[in-house]
């Protein structure tokens, strides 16, 4: 109404109105309510285009302020030996980590924390201050802990510190079996050995799941499951527990004997190319793995290059009967105990004059391989060799294993091929001189080896089964009296062996230092275990043969093998030498009751005839033995 | 005009239900969530335990201790070749 007052007015004083003062209203209200309008189009446009068409991204920021995704740890999969006995378990443990940002606002309580803790209080506020702008850092010194300790720790409540689950490996039989299972690094990944070789199937895919976290850190909500984690496989090792440990025990005390410095063993289930034990000295302790004295962490079985020496001759007979030139008849007239070879000699211990084909085994005669060789063909040899796995990896899929030395007849000088008769010249590993004789105990055919229980690997025939029979029936001769290996008999089994004692290569000659062998199969009929044993540098000071493989390595075959035969119930094949043994011990006793009593002597010999009744299969046996 | 406003009613009433459904299936579902993480970690807690005692029983068992135990503690030792009895089979 105003308006029309001040218009009226207006008019008083001027009689033309001024088409200039004029306006409209209704056009300016509509201009203000459409500017206003707009406004408000603008605000809803925005908010449509916040809420609805954009509004992943502003999500996605706002997710990125308080959810997280957070690990699910996975363990690693347990290993046992081929009875389920556990050698590698994985146990969760604690390790302690700060938010820097938020420790940092209360020094009053790193005191607490420093003495929970056991750190030095500087060492302690110097690390939370050097990393005050950091989220994250590890407690020093508290990465896998035991949970006790870390709960300690945490029943603290100082803020900022928490915990953070990880997994641990530990290996309860130590040093014994460290070499074949290897060891993990702090991240849980394997380093050496099993836990290398089978990393993938071990290792568990850890998990991940989303949450939504408070400012302290804490989980206020689950949001959602990513994926679970996967725990990894556990593995069945073909390791039996028991002869491993025996295995490591009589190495040891063999080294302690002869004063050697290193050796291995290696035992192989004959016909599933299954290793039983494999055991290396030095050793390590894969729970404490440490950076020095890497040499100890070294699997000597399968890494070491070693000249075989006369545990090869068996396989030089085998090489001579397979292509005919030789029969188990034939006779060598090794006199006068040498033979040339180019400008050096090739030697035996001393003349044995005539052998025939068994006895170059049974007494180890350098010239008489020499012999055999030499009615081969040099590509003959050489094809029939590596058969046998020489010269290259035996494929038991262990990392780092070595693949040998046996160069092919082109590089061959002149002496080569006499002295590759008697195992000189090329290099083979502990590993490779087992894999061979269990090949001839598994009647000629070639397994590769395994570690895993159960998995039977590639097998094909390198030898005809009559030549690699026979052959197992000539080593059977060396373990008998007048053989080189007697130290490996075992009562109650034929044991078919070799010995061998080889000079260490040094500076281009040989030193007057020994590797000891000793190869072998049990029991000879129908061959169960294969075995090999090298014992490195032997003391040589007794003189003699008190270095050679039949003085110093048999007895270690006698003992794992006797000890492994009675763990996995072999029945023995040789009762009858057995139960001569025990007829003629039963009768010394009865002779020295006899003795001890001499007033008694009608009471004497009814004592062993009393006993031996309980026995009742055996006891006429004993009852002959004693009165014979 | 009665049947609609029973039926404005029946609607707010339902409105009203869901509402509290949803409340309520919120609250369920935090509390499962909490008994989950109870579980889960009673099971870790579990886990622990037993691979605590399987490297305890296995440390136990280690063969070089059982050998000494055998020998020393138990006085055993492994019969002399004219202790054991053949029996033919």
């Amino acid at each position: 109404m105003n308006f029309r007052k001040f218009i009226k007015a207006g008019d008083g004083h001027a009689k033309k109105p001024r088409k200039r003062a004029q306006f409209d209203l209704r056009l300016r209200l509509m201009l203000v309510g459409g500017a206003l309008g707009l406004g408000a189009v603008a605000l809803v446009g925005r908010a449509v285009d916040l809420q609805l068409i954009d509004n992943a991204f502003y999500q996605q920021k706002a997710d990125a302020r308080f959810r997280r995704e957070v690990p699910i740890p996975a363990s690693r999969g347990m290993i046992t030996d081929r009875n389920g006995e556990p050698l590698a378990i994985s146990s969760p443990v604690e390790s302690l980590w700060a938010n820097p940002q938020e420790l940092s606002k209360h020094p009053d309580r790193l005191p607490e924390l420093a003495q929970a803790t056991g750190l030095p209080l500087e060492e302690l506020s110097r690390a939370v201050s050097q990393r005050a702008d950091k989220e994250f850092m590890y407690i020093p010194r508290h990465r896998r802990i035991s949970p006790v300790a870390a709960k300690r720790v945490l029943d603290l409540g100082v803020p900022g510190v928490f915990s953070q689950r990880e997994y641990r490996r530990f290996y309860p039989q130590g040093e014994a079996v460290s070499h074949v299972l290897g060891f993990t690094n702090i991240d849980d990944n394997g380093q050496e050995g099993v836990e290398l070789a089978f990393d993938e199937w071990l290792a568990g895919v850890p998990g991940a799941q989303n949450v939504i976290r408070d400012r302290h850190g804490r989980i206020v909500e689950h949001v959602s499951l990513v994926r679970a984690a996967e725990p990894g496989k556990d593995l069945v090792l073909s390791i039996d527990r028991r002869i491993q440990f025996l295995a490591h025990r009589e190495l040891r005390r063999a080294l302690e004997e002869t004063g050697a410095s290193a050796g291995s063993i290696v035992v192989l289930e004959v016909a599933t190319g299954e290793v039983l034990a494999m055991a290396n000295l030095p050793t390590y302790n894969n729970n404490r793995v440490t950076g020095e004295n890497r040499d100890a962490h070294r699997n000597r079985a399968l890494t070491d290059l070693l000249e075989p020496g006369s545990t090869m001759k068996p396989i030089t007979v085998a090489a001579g009967l397979e292509k005919g030139v030789i029969s188990p008849t034939s006779t060598f007239n090794t006199s006068p105990g040498w033979i040339p070879n180019g400008r050096f000699r090739t030697s035996d211990f001393r003349n044995y004059g005539v052998l025939d084909t068994t006895g170059i085994l049974t007494k180890s005669s350098n010239v008489g391989s020499a012999m055999i060789v030499h009615k081969l063909e040099n590509q003959y040899f050489y094809d029939f060799v590596r058969g046998f796995g020489y010269g290259q990896s035996t494929g038991s899929g262990f990392p780092g294993e070595a693949a040998g030395l046996f160069p092919d007849p082109s590089r061959w000088s002149g002496t080569s091929k006499q002295g590759m008769s008697y195992g000189y010249g090329l290099s083979v590993t502990p590993m490779q001189i087992a894999h061979a004789y269990a090949t001839l105990g598994n009647h000629g055919r070639s397994i590769t080896p395994t570690f895993v229980k159960g998995h039977v690997g590639e097998s094909r025939q390198v030898v005809s089964a009559a030549v690699a029979d026979e052959v197992v029936r000539m080593m059977q001769t060396v373990t008998e009296p007048g053989g080189t290996g007697t130290r490996a008999a075992i009562l109650g089994y034929h044991v078919a062996g070799k010995s061998g004692t080889a000079r260490k290569a040094s500076g281009g000659g040989y030193a007057r230092r020994y590797l000891a062998f000793f190869a072998g199969l049990v029991p000879v009929e129908n061959p169960r275990f294969a075995m090999a044993v090298v014992i490195d540098d032997p003391d040589t000071s007794k003189g003699g043969s008190t270095y050679g493989g039949g003085y110093v390595s048999a007895p270690v075959f006698q003992r794992v093998m006797d000890g492994a035969l009675r763990l996995m119930d072999v029945p023995p094949d040789d009762i009858d030498t057995w139960l001569a043994a025990q007829a003629t011990a039963d009768a010394k006793r009865a002779r020295e009751q006899g003795r001890a009593a001499p007033a008694m002597p009608a009471v004497a010999p009814a004592a062993p005839v009393a006993a031996s009744t309980q026995r009742t299969p055996v006891a006429a046996t004993h009852v002959a033995g004693v009165q014979r | 005009m009665k049947l609609r406003h029973i039926l404005v009613a029946i609607l707010l009433a339902a409105n009203v239900i869901t509402a509290i459904g949803v409340v309520h299936a919120r609250h369920d579902y935090r509390q499962l969530y909490i008994d989950l993480t109870r579980l889960e970690r009673a099971r870790d807690e579990l886990n622990i335990d037993f691979g605590r005692l399987q490297l305890e029983q296995a440390t136990w068992a280690m063969s070089n201790r059982v050998d000494q135990v055998a020998r020393e503690r138990l006085g055993m030792r492994f019969p002399e070749t004219a202790e054991i009895v053949v029996v033919r089979p």
